[in-house]
């Protein structure tokens, strides 16, 4: 019987022989993420009154929520994590200084093609970008697998989108993903695996790939799996001499949906508040004027990212009255940044360099949205009071979008600058 | 296992209600003892929910509840407010499970839904499948697999893993003692 990629990983780390859509299966995962939440992992470990955790050598941990600590309690949540990671030995801990945990997590060669990676944070399917099964979970289902090392899944349907030709300038990875949110909604894919491929896939970054598999979880699911290929293959071991086996679907495994998309018309598109699958193309859209401007994140923080903001800003400045916030999402991006020019590009246009974390995106940290302010992000979620006030307004875009938007002070169609 | 209340409903339609909604970002990386959860409990999406929940055990809304951040304070603070059960039309997956695994129960059911009002009073039974509404129509839901159904029993996934962990030492326990006694 064929099956698919989700379906074979599955399989192979239940040791059973066939399963099928709506099993349960238990399964043992090859390595788990949590960041700040540690502290409160820690507290629900303990009270499970087992003593030690199953495996310190898979357990990672990363700080980036509340980097940099804003108030005693973030201060406290970090040095609880601290003492654990003593206590137990942890061998993979990143104090406040790496980056945002799910890029630290890709550039550390933590995810393995064909694995199953774990991470207490919704985010979690951009580990799908390496053909791994990315599936988030949470605290309490974290603290279950620290003290057992095991976990329940659910076998998932798998919906496959085909993206298919060349991507028009000024248009990039992430107005297909918000394109794809108009297509099927915020709901269209929930407890799904989505399966990302089609030519416009082959012939893209895996930088490119991370905004598309991180942002699968805003479709409601499971995972996000782009399927290993060369450039899999030259990202992976560039970055770990860990042994791997990539996993292919069979070639007549059966999906439950097959979707289609063209991307040789696509034009930017733009999430609108407060819902992530509230979008419209860039050439609907009336005069919506900007305060703020946030580019980072899990979602579009990476260097390909500030390049191609820094083309846009290149000899530009950015609009009075508007601020522009760079996140660069890892410190070895920041340094690449910095080597590259990039920095200095954004510094001169009038941007603010701010360090490798996940900033305002949540709401919690740094320069967060005030009341009325109007604010356009390279991140992942525009809810309400998503990013500080409930009563301030967030549209998601693309690095490209956002860069036009600050020379302007509204909102911008990238293709005139690229 | 049977679970009963009165019902606070927001509309059918109530769809995509998101974490952050539930349980805003400024909140998730401050330890709020579960006593005070209830304060912060829908903050954006519902202001006077607080008081509502202190009348109403059971929440009925419309499709895709929690979806967004994998947050778990958002299940947390629904239970800790004095939720006992929610029924939608569909939940986000990852609110799904974290709910189950702190043992709040979680039902999808279309027709309940639409059949429940607001202020109704509800029973659900788990072990049966069945949703009673006013001690009147009845409601055919999916039954739990037995060991979420186990999940819900033991209070969540912490406390089922620690009742496993006892229940191990102790028959470790025994064993060494039959050891002994054998020797």
């Amino acid at each position: 019987m064929p099956y698919t990629i989700s379906q074979k990983i599955l399989m192979k780390y239940s040791g059973k022989n066939h399963v099928k859509p709506g099993d349960i299966v238990i399964i043992e995962p090859d390595r788990v993420m949590s960041h700040d939440n540690s502290a409160f992992i820690i507290k629900k470990f303990k009270n499970t009154g087992v003593k030690k955790v199953w495996n310190k050598d898979k357990i990672v941990i990363i700080f980036d929520h509340t980097v940099p600590a804003k108030n005693p309690e973030h201060k406290k949540n970090h040095d609880e994590a601290r003492e654990f990671v003593k206590e137990q030995q942890i061998t993979n801990f990143f104090d406040t200084k790496a980056g945002v945990s799910h890029q630290v997590m890709l550039e550390k060669g933590f995810v393995l093609p064909g694995s199953i990676t774990m991470g207490a944070d919704s985010h979690s399917t951009i580990y799908g970008s390496l053909g791994a099964l990315g599936i988030p979970i949470n605290r309490t289902e974290m603290a279950g697998i620290w003290a057992t090392g095991k976990i329940w899944l659910k076998v998932p349907e798998t919906i496959k989108v085909i993206i298919n030709g060349k991507l028009p300038n000024g248009v990039y990875s992430k107005d297909i993903l918000l394109k794809l949110l108009d297509m099927i909604k915020s709901e269209g894919a929930t407890y799904k695996t989505l399966e990302f491929t089609g030519t416009t896939i082959s012939d893209m970054s895996i930088s490119a790939r991370m905004t598309l598999s991180n942002m699968a979880v805003e479709l409601g699911a499971k995972a996000g799996i782009c399927t290993f290929d060369h450039k899999t293959k030259e990202y992976i071991e560039s970055k770990t001499d860990e042994k791997y086996h990539p996993i292919f679907n069979d070639p007549d495994a059966n999906f439950e949906k097959i979707i289609n998309i063209e991307v040789e018309n696509l034009e930017p598109q733009i999430a609108f508040p407060h819902k992530v699958d509230n979008i419209k193309s860039i050439n609907q859209i009336d005069e919506i004027k900007i305060d703020q401007a946030y580019l980072g994140s899990c979602t579009n923080g990476r260097i390909e990212d500030l390049q191609i903001a820094a083309n846009i800003l290149q000899d530009k400045k950015i609009k009075d009255g508007t601020s522009l916030y760079v996140y660069p999402a890892s410190i070895e991006i920041m340094n690449e940044a910095k080597e590259l020019g990039i920095l200095n590009i954004l510094e001169t246009a009038g941007a603010k360099i701010m360090t490798a974390s996940c900033g305002p995106c949540f709401g919690a940290i740094g320069p967060t949205l005030l009341d009325k302010k109007i604010c356009i992000s390279s991140s992942n979620r525009n809810f309400k009071g998503r990013m500080g006030s409930p009563n301030s307004f967030v549209y998601l875009a693309s690095p490209a979008t956002v860069a036009a938007s600050c020379i302007e002070g509204k909102i911008a169609d990238p293709r005139k600058y690229s | 296992m049977k679970i009963s209340g009165k019902v606070l409903k927001y509309k059918s339609n109530a769809d995509d209600i998101n974490t952050d909604v539930i349980w805003p970002g400024k909140y998730t990386y401050v330890q709020i003892p579960k006593e005070e959860m209830h304060k912060y409990a829908m903050e954006t999406y519902d202001p006077d929910f607080k008081n509502k929940a202190k009348s109403h055990q059971i929440l009925v809304v419309g499709k895709n509840l929690g979806c967004g951040s994998s947050r778990e304070q958002a299940s947390e603070c629904l239970k800790y407010s004095g939720i006992k059960a929610i029924i939608a039309r569909s939940f986000a997956r990852i609110f799904y499970r974290n709910s189950i695994n702190i043992g709040l129960p979680v039902i999808e059911s279309n027709e309940a839904v639409d059949a429940i009002k607001n202020e109704d009073d509800v029973e659900i039974d788990l072990v049966n499948g069945e949703i009673i509404i006013n001690n009147d129509n009845k409601i055919k839901i999916s039954k739990y697999p037995e060991f979420v159904l186990q999940l819900i029993k033991d209070d969540g996934l912490i406390n089922h893993i620690k009742k496993e962990n006892e229940n191990n030492k102790n028959n470790e326990n025994n064993n060494i003692k039959n050891n002994n006694d054998g020797e």
